[in-house]
């Protein structure tokens, strides 16, 4: 029966065997392997002890890690939420013009996300930086005073992740807001609604779709961001991204970051898979990413 | 009713908030000022230094054989995910499904430590090909998405009317299923591309010592090295981005 099976669905078989090896290979099993490591004991000399543990995990304690975490989630939860509330007017407006200077538009948001990610990051470093013109014009305002830092505290951490997925927010909403039908919002206004009241109660529920979307693709890289908190954040604006590195390369106690990694692995992956199963017995629509 | 001014001066602001930091930088890789900050006089010096530094050539060239080799076998990859998933609707394509889909949302930072330690236990040696392997698996899901993305139109009956007229299965594949997904394969390709030459977090977790990207070696610059030179490689970078982007562009007019 097995084997009669197995012949029908030979093709099938074949064609799905090498990109679900290779996954299966090269990412489910090391995901897999990141939390066991969170089991095992760490040897001095930076490698995997032998021993199955739970002390690492109780290391967590440590009172810098909850500290870090919350951090970490409050910094993700802002920015995404700074993301979403400009977002939406930005792609309302832009899905109202015409068709023309919609692409127009769009393009000049993409654009900038052409240029490496580095560097990006680093431009935020030139332009906040203690000597540069933005610093200058807010002392010369009185906004600032002369010694004030903008770089490396977690203010500056946050405007550079909201810098970096805006775009990934405005996509998706703009998307939906295309596909939205604005005549309904002029019926609610023959309808005695407000400017206010019909944004929020026709248009928001119309684009929920491109909301979710654009919540999801926010979030989930905010929450492991590692480069943005190392380069503009310094010591008391590190997130979890950085304590996996440290531990990974400074200290050489991979055990313990694998049980960072493997807390932050949980944190993703379940509003992700939620977030998918409900979009899967909503439609299958796939090409809604936003890609 | 007279239609609010708020959403035009919010998509304003968020543009001027795009271009500003990138403006400052361009106006700052020709200041002959040694850390940025105030104006001291209009210079190439930077430039200069940047094209006498042989270590960028060959973080470039590390770059580009990555990028090249690891688009081509995630693009074969993602497109036979694509085929099974469109073509197939069992049991194992909903696994396989979930398997394309979790790389999309896990944060960079976990593929590298996963990939790290997964290396580390094969004892395999870091280096361009470990790095090789991270890319490949970090972009076959995207080009599996668009490619499924173009599957969506096509229209299998013309596939089977191939094989009914005589065609063996391998020809109308050929002949019929490749030229319609061309475009959607392309532009998987493309994305693969440039998620390869972009990448950094991962690449920085599985790299080994003679392996040096672009990026590392762009990173490390940051770290030590003088934020001017920086400042005129971002420059050339972005120029050289918009060339790429413009042909392509032009290229793709000219086969519609």
């Amino acid at each position: 029966m097995l084997f009669r099976n197995f012949r029908k669905r030979k093709a099938e078989f074949l064609i799905s065997a090498s990109p679900m090896g290779w996954l299966l290979l090269f990412f489910i099993i090391p995901t897999l392997l990141v939390i066991a490591m969170a089991f095992r004991s760490a040897d001095p000399y930076g490698g995997i002890g032998d021993q199955w543990t739970l002390d690492t995990l109780r290391d967590l304690r440590n009172p810098n890690y909850p500290l870090i975490i919350w951090r970490t989630v409050w910094l993700s939860v802002a920015s995404t939420a700074i993301c979403i509330i400009t977002a939406i007017p930005a792609s309302y407006y832009i899905a109202r013009i015409k068709k023309r200077y919609q692409d127009i538009i769009l393009l000049f948001i993409i654009v900038p996300f052409w240029i490496n990610f580095l560097i990006r990051i680093f431009a935020w470093k030139v332009f906040l930086h203690p000597e540069g013109l933005f610093k200058q014009i807010l002392v010369f305002l009185h906004i600032a005073s002369p010694d004030s830092l903008l770089l490396y505290r977690p203010e500056a951490v946050l405007v550079v992740i909201v810098y970096s997925y805006l775009p990934f927010a405005i996509l998706p909403i703009y998307a939906a807001a295309e596909k939205f039908d604005f005549h309904l919002m002029e019926a609610a206004y023959d309808l005695g609604a407000s400017r206010l009241q019909a944004f929020t109660r026709i248009f928001i529920p119309g684009v929920r779709q491109g909301l979710l979307t654009a919540i999801i693709v926010v979030f989930i890289p905010a929450l492991g961001s590692y480069v943005i908190p190392d380069i503009v954040g310094g010591p008391s604006a590190e997130m979890i991204g950085n304590k996996i590195a440290q531990r990974t390369f400074i200290d050489r106690n991979l055990p313990h970051a694998s049980a960072l990694s493997a807390i932050l692995a949980f944190a993703v992956i379940v509003p992700s898979a939620l977030a998918l199963t409900r979009r899967f017995f909503k439609e299958k629509n796939s090409g809604s990413l936003g890609i | 009713m007279k239609r609010s001014r708020f959403p035009f001066y919010m998509t304003i602001a968020i543009l001027v908030f795009f271009y500003l930091p990138i403006i400052i930088v361009f106006t700052q890789s020709f200041n002959a000022s040694r850390f940025g900050g105030a104006w001291k006089g209009f210079t190439f010096e930077w430039y200069y230094r940047l094209f006498s530094d042989r270590n960028i050539w060959h973080a470039f060239s590390n770059t580009l054989i990555i990028a090249f080799s690891s688009t081509a076998v995630s693009v074969v990859l993602g497109t036979l995910s694509a085929f099974a998933l469109y073509k197939y609707k069992t049991r194992l394509q909903i696994t396989h499904n979930i398997l394309v889909y979790l790389p999309l949302v896990m944060p960079d930072i976990l593929m590298g430590i996963s990939l790290l330690l997964f290396f580390v236990s094969l004892k395999l040696g870091l280096g361009l090909i470990t790095i090789l392997f991270a890319h490949i698996t970090f972009s076959m899901s995207y080009v599996a998405m668009v490619v499924l993305g173009r599957f969506q139109d096509f229209d299998y009956s013309i596939f089977e009317a191939a094989l009914d007229l005589g065609a063996t299965w391998w020809t109308a594949v050929k002949k019929i299923m490749i030229p319609y997904l061309m475009p959607g394969i392309a532009a998987g390709g493309l994305l693969a591309f440039t998620l390869s030459l972009d990448d950094f977090v991962i690449t920085f977790f599985v790299s080994g010592p003679d392996s040096t990207t672009l990026p590392l070696y762009i990173y490390s610059m940051m770290r030590h090295g003088s934020p001017s030179v920086i400042n005129a490689l971002s420059v050339i970078m972005v120029l050289f981005t918009f060339i790429i982007v413009f042909i392509s562009k032009k290229l793709l007019e000219v086969k519609e």
